[in-house]
């Protein structure tokens, strides 16, 4: 295992292995690497004498030649056919590996912690929940991971007995969850599960004089692994409540998972006493604590047991938070000293998934490798129509993971992430708003097509409308702007008529979203398309699709709020409105600008309230905003998250839930209640229609837009189709190494002339001052004088 | 010498503990122990509970400067401020706010840093003591006025572009070496040398014509006009006489910069992917990472003095006439 940290005595030694024995292609390369070491110290020895010698150099004919050789031995050195500007070894060209970047470290790899995308990048490929989602199809769908099945719930009533499947929500008191493992699935090659000849744990009892020589994990030279078993599971759970981990979903599953809220009480309790006792290195053994909705039922089998109908669990079961800890990782980080040297679980993850971190250094690069115990898995043999055509399906049946090796490296601006995805040295890449217009065209029907240059590299374009929504809110505490009275919602009907999304998503996303009609997404099970998908308060039905009402229609609405021509009918002032928005800086005035002139189409004065974001989070959390923007990911493919950000119960202010605008409708409310626990269908989906027209109506939200997600991806990488679900789609990526070396060799060849121009300027120069120096030093003192 | 600089360090004490409640001060205006906390925990579905238990784990439920609750001392020493501050004074960085050991992180940090710096400082300087050497030598000349007129404009020209150009020029049209990027050992060189040359080409139009002001300073003395009247011939008076003369406050401008070279460079980092602690601090700064904020504060503070200091020493050094008393 590799380790983070300088490596300058492994890559030095592989290096001179491949000089040694000449060979295969490996040792040409060795050659090479020899001769361009070779050029480099001579270059550095006529450097050396050229800094030492360089009044000889210039006055003497001996100097001259060495300046020769000098330039020629540039020359040589620069004959190697390999790419200068390649920013990966060499030797790796050619190799199986995928080339990615991250532009913020990740916080958190602890999976009962790591919540942000950019952390579940890497816990996503490492950490093995029981389900995972279809790759190929759509609507997503879950499927098995290390669960023998998708379990179906058991549904209880207050006394304990089982209920039928569509029994009503309401008598369901209790829904329980038997979930069954695989057997024969082990954890990647790790020291906290390395034993010694006795059986024992190898490192479990390090002293001060062990650990002296440990700085990362790679230190440890011996490594174990063992079955995973349904305890893993268990404890992952319990782990969520511990009060030294601060999981983001503890308040959620607390509501659900029966015992958490108090066995997280009892854990805070708990440690606090053993802190007290023992002082902070204090190991708290979570063995020690049962959990009562959740329980080892047999080796392969464990039971979760929640309040209510929730349906939703299963979707959560998918991501790492339910992923597998061995409980003796957990008591091996937490010896002391390991904190001190950074080997913590947060930074060093253990699990089953095809790819385990071998180099972490959040601070340069992090690199995941093949789990050499994974338990392997087939690429998908079906997908959606049109899969087969696109060949999506060609590695249909075949083992995975493809990718032998995956190197992250730490690239914080965009500009240079471009650049180096033209140059073939990241296999894929998103689209700045500064590259755009290089890699994009859009027709006059708004057809999107690559720009030349880019077909011409082969790359190819994907698009998917994200599972997210970007809004701007009402806040509906507010005097003016909020409440259920029927000027404040013409009001907001009208506002929302005024401000044209589709100039928005054209001006500031260069067309990369989609108007919103509504909360729900495209994919989303509830999303209408169509006629019967229409907001009828914003938009008017055409042959072409949903036609903004005009403004007209908007200042109409204004006037029947009590604003006639934008003045308040009983006072005559103006009707100043106000946005409270984190982005003060330059990037942000455009479209400020942009927001002012939409609100001036109905004669309202938008005053622009900038502020630093934490105190925007403040004003929102207080209630103190009026109108703001925000937005929204969904967690899982499911219409009640993002209903619920419009449940009354859910309220920023009240409860500091994820209700932003502070609405509440008690007709929506009971709705929602009753929706949430539903299965996909008819019934289900007309609630939802019923749902969607109470919030159109009231109009908390101007509907805002669903981005669009455009990705580039080079031709050598395969089976590439955007899943926004899936957080473990790596391991059925596939590239050819060969085509991408060959293609990086064409793309990047150096262009040597300037180094000469420099060369040869250098030397002109010279020649003018050499000729000045020489008659400054024939000028007699006194003019005219010898 | 010994009794002025352990004078010297002792008025250090009050100004760090002074800088200290400044960074401490200016920090929690703007970031408030649940901003933090809410920073730390994400975005999505922070419960106060959360932000609570956050807070009391990383030690930020205490009052700040001051804990009316307490008794006698305890209302100075059971605050954030005197907790987070006092093991700075024994280098106990501690952790970040998100578990990670400081002193590791910038362990590893200041070989980058240096890697960049040191080359940049030690060619930078050779350039532009020659230009300026060259400027000063050819003074009056179209040389010399020519010379002026390109520092003037190197000198006009943002650090950005010199950073976007010289990657768009030399990386991606050229392709001559790596657009961005870091490796460890030998493999550093070929990402090192955009930025060394970013660096030195962007200091040349300031650096030269202040030290050619110094060449011309020297120039006008009388000790040089008796050494041109016995004879001597130009280039001699200019790297024997001027030149040692004038390399006094170059010299001593240079030592106070040694310490700071660890602290790294903020823009070409970021541009470049240097692993650095000029990077490192940016990212604190922008994750509410108060930890992190506080020692690099407080590290460069320290690294500033002893960098005054050493300028203390290195002008009794190369002017014998000055004491340290």
């Amino acid at each position: 295992m590799l380790a983070e940290g300088w490596s300058f005595s492994r890559k030095t030694l592989s290096g001179a292995r491949a000089v040694t024995v000449p060979e295969n292609d490996g040792d040409v390369k060795g050659l090479k690497a020899m001769n361009t070491v070779a050029y480099i110290i001579i270059i550095a020895v006529h450097a050396i004498a050229t800094t030492l010698r360089i009044q000889i150099m210039l006055t003497s004919p001996a100097g001259l030649l060495r300046a020769g050789i000098l330039l020629v031995c540039i020359a040589l050195a620069a004959c190697d056919d390999q790419p200068w500007n390649r920013p990966y070894p060499a030797e790796d060209a050619d190799r199986n590996i995928l080339y990615s970047l991250f532009q913020e470290r990740p916080k958190h790899l602890d999976p009962a912690r790591s919540y942000s995308s950019n952390e579940v990048t890497f816990t996503g490929q490492i950490y093995e929940p029981p389900l995972q989602y279809h790759y190929l199809k759509r609507p997503y769908e879950l499927i098995p991971l290390t669960a023998g099945m998708v379990p179906v719930p058991t549904y209880l009533d207050a006394d304990g007995r089982e209920l039928a499947a569509d029994a009503d929500s309401n008598e369901i008191v209790f829904s329980v969850y038997d979930i069954t493992i695989k057997p024969g699935i082990m954890y990647q090659p790790h020291p906290a599960l390395a034993r010694d000849k006795q059986g024992e744990l190898r490192y479990h009892h390090l002293d001060a004089s062990e650990l002296s020589s440990i700085h990362v994990l790679g230190d440890f030279s011996e490594t174990g692994t063992r079955e995973l078993v349904a305890a893993d599971y268990v404890f992952q759970i319990k782990r969520l409540a511990h009060p030294q981990i601060h999981s983001p979903i503890l308040g959620l599953m607390s509501e659900y998972i029966v015992g958490l809220e108090d066995y997280s009480k009892t854990l805070s309790t708990a440690y606090e006493e053993l802190i007290a006792g023992e002082g902070d290195g204090a190991y708290l053994d979570l063995a020690s604590f049962p959990l009562e909705g959740v329980e080892v039922i047999d080796r392969y089998r464990y039971r979760i047991r929640i309040h209510g109908k929730y349906p939703q669990l299963l979707y959560w079961l998918a991501m790492p938070f339910f992923a597998p800890v061995p409980h003796e990782a957990d008591r091996f980080y937490s010896q002391p000293g390991m904190r001190e040297r950074n080997i913590t679980l947060d930074w060093y993850p253990v699990g089953t998934g095809p790819y385990m971190l071998t180099v972490n250094n959040p601070n340069r690069q992090m690199v995941m490798e093949i789990n050499p115990n994974f338990h392997g898995e087939t690429y998908p043999s079906d997908g959606m129509p049109g899969d087969r055509e696109a060949g999506l399906l060609d590695d249909a049946g075949k083992q995975l993971p493809f990718i032998e090796r995956v190197v992250f490296s730490l690239e914080k601006e965009t500009i240079p992430y471009w650049n180096k995805f033209l140059q073939g040295y990241y296999d894929t890449s998103g689209i700045s708003s500064d590259s755009f217009d290089q890699a994009i065209n859009i027709g006059t029907s708004g057809e999107v097509t690559l720009t030349d240059s880019m077909l011409r590299q082969g790359i190819d374009l994907s698009t998917a409308v994200s599972t997210s929504i970007y809004y701007t809110g009402f806040n509906m505490l507010d005097p003016v702007v909020g409440g259920d009275t029927e000027s404040a919602r013409k009001l907001r009907q009208a506002i929302s008529i005024a401000i044209d999304i589709e100039e928005n998503i054209s001006i500031f996303l260069n067309g990369r979203g989609i108007p919103a009609q509504g909360a729900i997404p495209p994919g989303i099970f509830g999303y209408e398309d169509g006629e019967a998908g229409i907001n009828p308060y914003v938009y008017k039905s055409s042959k072409q699709g949903p036609v903004r009402k005009p403004i007209k229609d908007a200042k109409q609405l204004l006037t029947e709020a009590g604003y006639p021509d934008g003045r308040d009918i009983k006072s005559g002032k103006p009707l100043v409105l106000y946005f409270d928005t984190p982005a003060t800086g330059p990037d942000a005035k455009a479209r400020l600008d942009w927001l002012m002139k939409q609100f001036n189409k109905l004669n309202i004065q938008l005053v622009i309230r900038g502020t630093d974001y934490n105190r925007f989070q403040e004003k929102m959390l207080k209630g103190t905003s009026q109108i703001f923007q925000w937005g929204w990911n969904a967690d899982y493919p499911d219409p009640e998250n993002f209903l619920f950000l419009l449940y009354g119960p859910n309220s920023k202010v009240e409860l500091n839930g994820e209700n932003a605008s502070n609405y509440q409708n008690e007709k929506f409310d009971s709705l929602f209640d009753q929706m949430k626990d539903m299965e996909n269908g008819p019934e289900r989906k007309a609630i939802i229609r019923q749902m969607m027209d109470i919030a159109r109506f009231d109009a908390p939200w101007i509907w805002g837009y669903f981005p669009k997600q455009f990705t580039l991806r080079h031709v050598w990488l395969k089976n590439s189709k955007p899943n926004l679900m899936a957080n473990n789609a790596l391991k059925y990526k596939r590239i050819e190494p060969e085509v991408r070396a060959d293609l990086q060799r064409q793309w990047n060849k150096p262009i040597r002339w300037p180094l000469y121009v420099l060369a040869g300027l250098l030397l002109f120069a010279l020649i003018p001052a050499w000729i000045s120096y020489r008659r400054q030093q024939r000028m007699s003192a006194i003019p005219g004088g010898r | 010498m010994f009794a002025y600089i352990i004078r010297r360090l002792g008025y250090a004490i009050p100004i760090l503990i002074g800088i200290n409640l400044l960074t401490f001060y200016l920090f929690f205006v703007v970031n408030s122990p649940d901003d933090m906390a809410r920073m730390h925990l994400g975005m999505k579905r922070v419960t106060p509970e959360a932000v609570e238990s956050w807070k009391a784990s990383h030690g930020y439920d205490k009052p700040l400067l001051i804990n009316s609750g307490a008794e006698s001392i305890h209302k100075l020493t059971d605050t954030i401020f005197f907790e987070k501050s006092l093991k700075l004074f024994v280098f106990d960085f501690g952790s970040s706010d998100d578990g990670r050991d400081i002193s590791f992180d910038i362990g590893q940090r200041m070989l980058p840093s240096l890697a960049i710096a040191i080359p940049s400082l030690i060619i930078g300087l050779l350039v532009n003591i020659t230009f300026a050497l060259l400027m000063a030598f050819f003074r009056g000349t179209y040389v010399d006025f020519t010379g002026v007129i390109l520092c003037v404009v190197l000198m006009s020209v943002s650090a950005m572009f010199y950073i976007i150009g010289g990657q768009y020029l030399l990386a991606k049209v050229f392709r001559l070496m790596p657009i961005s990027g870091f490796d460890g050992g030998l493999d550093a060189l070929k990402f090192i040398i955009l930025p060394v040359v970013i660096g030195v080409v962007s200091g040349i139009g300031a650096g030269s014509r202040w030290y050619r002001t110094f060449f011309l300073e020297e120039a006008g003395k009388d000790y040089v006009r008796t050494a041109r009247a016995k004879g001597l011939a130009e280039s001699l008076v200019l790297f024997r006489h001027i030149l040692r003369n004038a390399l006094i406050p170059i010299v001593t401008g240079v030592v106070s910069l040694l310490p700071l070279l660890f602290m790294g460079s903020l823009l070409l980092e970021s541009f470049f992917a240097v692993p650095g602690l000029g990077s490192y601090t940016i990212d604190g700064i922008q994750n509410q990472d108060f930890a992190i904020v506080r020692v690099m504060v407080f590290l460069g503070s320290v690294l500033y003095i002893i960098g005054l200091i050493m300028v203390d020493i290195a002008y009794t050094i190369v002017d014998p006439r000055i004491r340290l008393t």
